[in-house]
């Protein structure tokens, strides 16, 4: 099987429609972030509160708006999760608290109280004092269970309940997504017999609710974990940049990073359109992309410096054509392989996963096109009016082929 | 078979059988099949996001005990010059790390100059700019940076053995390399660090200070005008809660003059611990031990206290707050309590940190992650399931598209992926969320570098090279790409560990290891499996790419 053979596309004649392209997404996604005013960072770099949420039923996103404004809190965003593969979803909400600006860190986690506080007022059910089962530990289950004892074991009893209290955290946890709505539901646990069903009935409340995850950051570290992360890049652009100029020729190296500066100003301003917030993992996939789009330029490139040996007497656009035709096959094999890798991660990875995946999606497409809209037509542009000054002479990079090889 | 050909075929089989080992054999020969789940559960070190648990970040306040030293510099050298008879005008704070002596008077100013130089050896001495007889102390820069390392080492262990003592499995108590003055305390399986947090914030230093004035104040400019606005000398003044306040009213502040120098601190504790409060039922309290030493200097000081005609008070000092005052009834030597609003768990915790020992600097709270059992859960399902689902859909195309050669393939990213995954479980490294994208991205690269060298035979074959040629100029060609990609992500993933912080250190981490077993298993591996093929068929017969 093969989708493609003796491909010949003229890509070099066509450089100018990719430049207008990428102009168009550039421009579009960067008057997006300007409307938006500036780009959406996440709690992690901008210092807040996100707390995550699962309702015993589907979220009441205007209850929870109505709740918070109620208790007075502002800056709050409430988002609702929506995936393909996770069935719960409708239950989950995350609500996230803005620390503007400089205000007194003594109290840290007040923001998570706050939000607690306003969730429990609007939500709570009247429990008659007794603890909620849905956030009590294991440790607490195992306090009351070996305080009843429904088993009667009495003295024999060991560490027995300790451990029928893990299984049945651990049943909460994992089989009903960390919140049940009635005690019969843990009856699939063993040992969990009718009287300690009862027993936890008549010991515990259920709440409505459950944190699946507080995440609390300050202010200072989030301006702290931006700069590590813009400098990250900086570094891994710049350690690129050398190994690429030490193997071609220092034009072939600074096409490629600006390609793959290209790739990340396009997937930031496509962020911004979409509504996803810049977060630590975020980094982490702005910069596999740049790996990624990397990969795609020097793959074109490394054919363009073997053609070069090969095809003395043809112009530098027509060398790099071919190039690129030669290598048409696996670019497609392997983004579209890639493409498929990361959309199944985009929606069956989970929400955490998300904005990830998304950055990875986007990214893989541009960064494939970027290889030859974008760094190969920069280096047949520069040795347009720089006709002389590869060692070898006339044709443009020859000196290519003496240098490395 | 070539000789060559069953080398590489050895080292190939060694490879996946140290693997297998690393991810299934150990710590201990597994003899059932569930023995070999559990080996392999022990050996993948889950991160804090898949596993569920918190993770702190904090901050001493490190200037608070360079502060603390510069206080106490001024008050042993007010005594000092007291007894030596050095006349000086104001000692004054200028600020952690300065203090000016205005007016020495001239005649005694060499034997200032002799004490500071003999006992102040931590702080350098200077004339006092503007100021003809003023002298300016500086703390030796040597020191400050001393002093910090000491705090923290102190602060770190202290929380550590306070959250030992909470019996939190497998806690993680270390600096953070980011700053110098942050410690990270992560708390695998903790959903909710509410608790655990107060434990580790309290700061726990007790004192015992004698009530130097009878009265009480309800305002700090109260008690200094009742004084002429000076304190008596060798005095200060702290709050506490009013004690004739009912239980359950709010509670007043009221000003003590006490002491400055404590009889007992923290550290003459030889034990804390909990008791019903008798008198305040559903109340607790907090006893406590002194040491033997403490003891014999605590005895005298209560007994001639109790015998003085207007009985002698004594201040239970925490954290600078005074829980109360009691009056000295009597001789006592080694016991005291501590009482307040206590329920179970908060006397609990505090006997428990003044077990631990006193924080020598306040922290604060600079980051906090929790995530909740249930959500590391679903993150394993649904990270582990995508995987599974991209590989599956990535193999079915590559044997669709290259046939026997995409069996090649298939072979080689399954032993990319246990080559991965033993490493990780070998090294202890840690499986973040991240990681699985790693894992993920390590698939892609692998089959990039499949595509790569089939392509590149294909070409080679189109062009009627014969079949041995075609795959050795393929690899050969390909060889050459693979390792500049590979070298290029290999130099953007170190710089992620290096300069990263946490999830994204976990992303590196994987593909970082992803990316050499790549390169031993799409060059290695798969040339091998090539030329076991090759020698086995017809020199004529086509090649299944």
């Amino acid at each position: 099987m093969e989708f493609f053979r003796n491909v010949n596309v003229d890509w070099m004649g066509k450089a100018k429609y990719f430049v207008a392209l990428s102009l168009v997404l550039l421009i579009g996604g960067w008057v997006s972030i300007f409307a938006h005013g500036g780009l959406q960072y996440g709690i992690d770099f901008r210092g807040g509160t996100l707390v995550y949420v699962r309702f015993a039923g589907p979220a009441p996103i205007d209850q929870i708006r109505k709740a918070l404004s109620e208790a007075g809190l502002q800056n709050t965003s409430i988002q609702g999760i929506s995936g393909v593969a996770n069935p719960n979803s409708k239950n989950d909400v995350v609500i996230g608290l803005e620390r503007k600006g400089q205000a007194d860190d003594t109290a840290l986690d007040s923001g998570k109280e706050a939000i607690l506080g306003a969730l429990t007022k609007t939500f709570g059910t009247d429990t008659g004092g007794k603890p909620d089962f849905n956030s009590a530990s294991n440790v607490q289950v195992a306090a009351y269970l070996t305080q009843r004892d429904p088993l009667v074991l009495g003295p024999t009893a060991g560490d027995r309940y300790t451990q029928l209290a893990q299984k049945l955290v651990a049943s909460r946890d994992a089989d009903h997504g960390g919140i049940i709505t009635n005690f019969p539901q843990l009856a699939g646990v063993d040992a969990a017999s009718p009287a300690v069903i009862a027993s936890l009935q008549n010991g515990f409340s259920l709440g409505s609710f459950a944190i699946r995850s507080a995440e609390i950051v300050g202010p200072k570290v989030g301006a702290q974990l931006r700069r590590q992360a813009i400098y990250a890049t900086l570094y891994a652009l710049a350690g690129m940049l050398i190994y690429i100029a030490f193997r071609f020729e220092w034009v072939f190296g600074a096409a490629a990073v600006i390609a793959v500066f290209h790739d990340v100003l396009i997937t930031l301003g496509l962020f911004s359109v979409f509504h996803y917030e810049i977060s630590l993992t975020v980094i982490a996939a702005l910069l596999t992309l740049v790996g990624y789009s990397m990969n795609d330029t020097i793959v074109i490139f490394d054919r363009v410096r073997e053609n070069s040996r090969l095809m003395r007497r043809e112009p530098l656009p027509e060398i790099v054509n071919r190039s690129i035709n030669q290598t048409l096959s696996r670019t497609i094999l392997t983004s579209g392989l890639t493409f498929l890798t990361v959309l199944v991660l985009y929606l069956m990875g989970g929400e955490v996963l998300r904005s990830f995946s998304f950055a990875m999606v986007v990214g893989v497409v541009i960064g494939t096109y970027s290889s030859f809209g974008i760094a190969a037509p920069i280096v047949v542009a520069w040795h347009k009016f720089h006709p002389n000054t590869g060692a070898a002479g006339a044709t443009p990079g020859r000196n290519l082929a003496t240098a490395r090889r | 078979m070539t000789s060559q050909l069953k080398w590489k075929f050895i080292i190939i089989f060694t490879v996946v059988v140290v693997c297998l080992f690393g991810m299934f054999g150990r710590p201990e020969v597994p003899t059932s099949g569930a023995a070999i789940k559990q080996n392999f559960v022990n050996n993948i070190k889950l991160g804090l996001d898949l596993r569920g648990g918190s993770h702190l970040v904090l901050q001493v306040q490190l200037e608070e005990a360079i502060g603390m030293r510069c206080d106490q510099a001024i008050d042993l050298l007010t005594k000092q010059l007291r007894e030596k008879n050095v006349g000086v005008g104001e000692i004054s704070r200028v600020d952690d790390t300065h203090i000016l002596v205005h007016e020495v008077t001239p005649v005694t100013s060499g034997i200032f100059r002799d004490i500071v130089s003999n006992q102040f050896t931590d702080w350098s001495l200077a004339a006092a700019a503007g100021e003809a007889s003023g002298y300016l102390l500086t703390l030796k820069p040597s020191v400050i940076s001393e002093l910090r390392q000491q705090t923290m080492d102190q602060a770190l262990e202290t929380i550590n053995r306070r959250i030992n003592a909470l019996g939190l499995s497998e806690p993680t108590i270390a600096f953070t390399g980011r700053s110098d003055d942050e410690i990270l305390v992560q708390l695998p399986g903790e959903g909710d660090p509410t608790r655990a947090k107060a434990v580790i914030q309290a700061g726990g230093q007790l004192e015992l200070q004698r009530v130097a004035d009878e009265r009480t104040y309800t305002s700090e400019a109260d008690a200094l005008s009742n004084h002429g606005g000076v304190l008596p000398p060798g005095t200060m003044l702290v709050p506490g809660r009013s004690e004739s306040a009912a239980p359950n009213t709010p509670s007043s502040t009221v000003w003590y003059v006490l002491d400055r120098s404590p009889i007992v601190t923290g550290q003459d504790l030889r034990n804390a611990s909990t008791s019903p409060n008798s008198e305040r039922p559903g109340q607790y309290q907090v006893n406590f031990n002194l040491s033997t030493a403490a003891a014999a200097r605590f005895g005298p000081f209560t007994e001639q206290q109790s015998q003085l005609p207007v009985k002698g008070r004594m201040a239970i000092v925490l954290d600078h707050q005074v829980y109360s005052a009691p009056e000295i009834e009597g001789r006592i030597d080694d016991t005291g309590r501590i009482e307040g609003n206590f329920s179970q768990e908060t006397a609990n915790d505090l006997a428990l940190v003044l077990r631990a020992g006193a924080l020598p600097a306040s922290i604060k709270y600079l980051e906090e992650d929790t995530v909740g059992p249930s959500l590391g859960a679903d993150s394993i399902r649904e990270g582990v399931r995508a995987s599974i689902g991209s590989l599956i859909v990535v193999m079915i195309f590559l044997v669709i598209y290259y046939r026997l050669s995409g069996i090649n393939a298939v072979v080689a990213l399954v032993l990319n992926l246990i080559i991965l995954v033993a490493f990780m479980a070998m090294s202890g490294a840690v499986l973040t969320l991240p990681g699985i994208a790693g894992v993920v991205l390590t698939i892609g690269m692998g089959v990039d570098s499949n595509v790569l060298v089939f392509e590149r035979i294909r070409e080679e074959v189109r062009n009627g090279k014969a079949n041995v040629t075609a795959v050795d100029v393929g690899f050969d060609r390909a060889f050459l790409t693979i390792i500049d990609t590979h070298i290029t992500t290999l130099v953007s993933a170190c710089f992620l560990f290096l300069f990263g912080s946490g999830p994204v250190k976990g992303f590196a981490i994987t593909l970082v290891i992803g990316l050499l077993a790549n390169l031993f298993t799409s060059i290695y591996v798969s040339r091998a499996i090539f030329d076991w093929h090759l020698s086995r068929m017809e020199r004529q017969a086509h090649l299944s790419i």
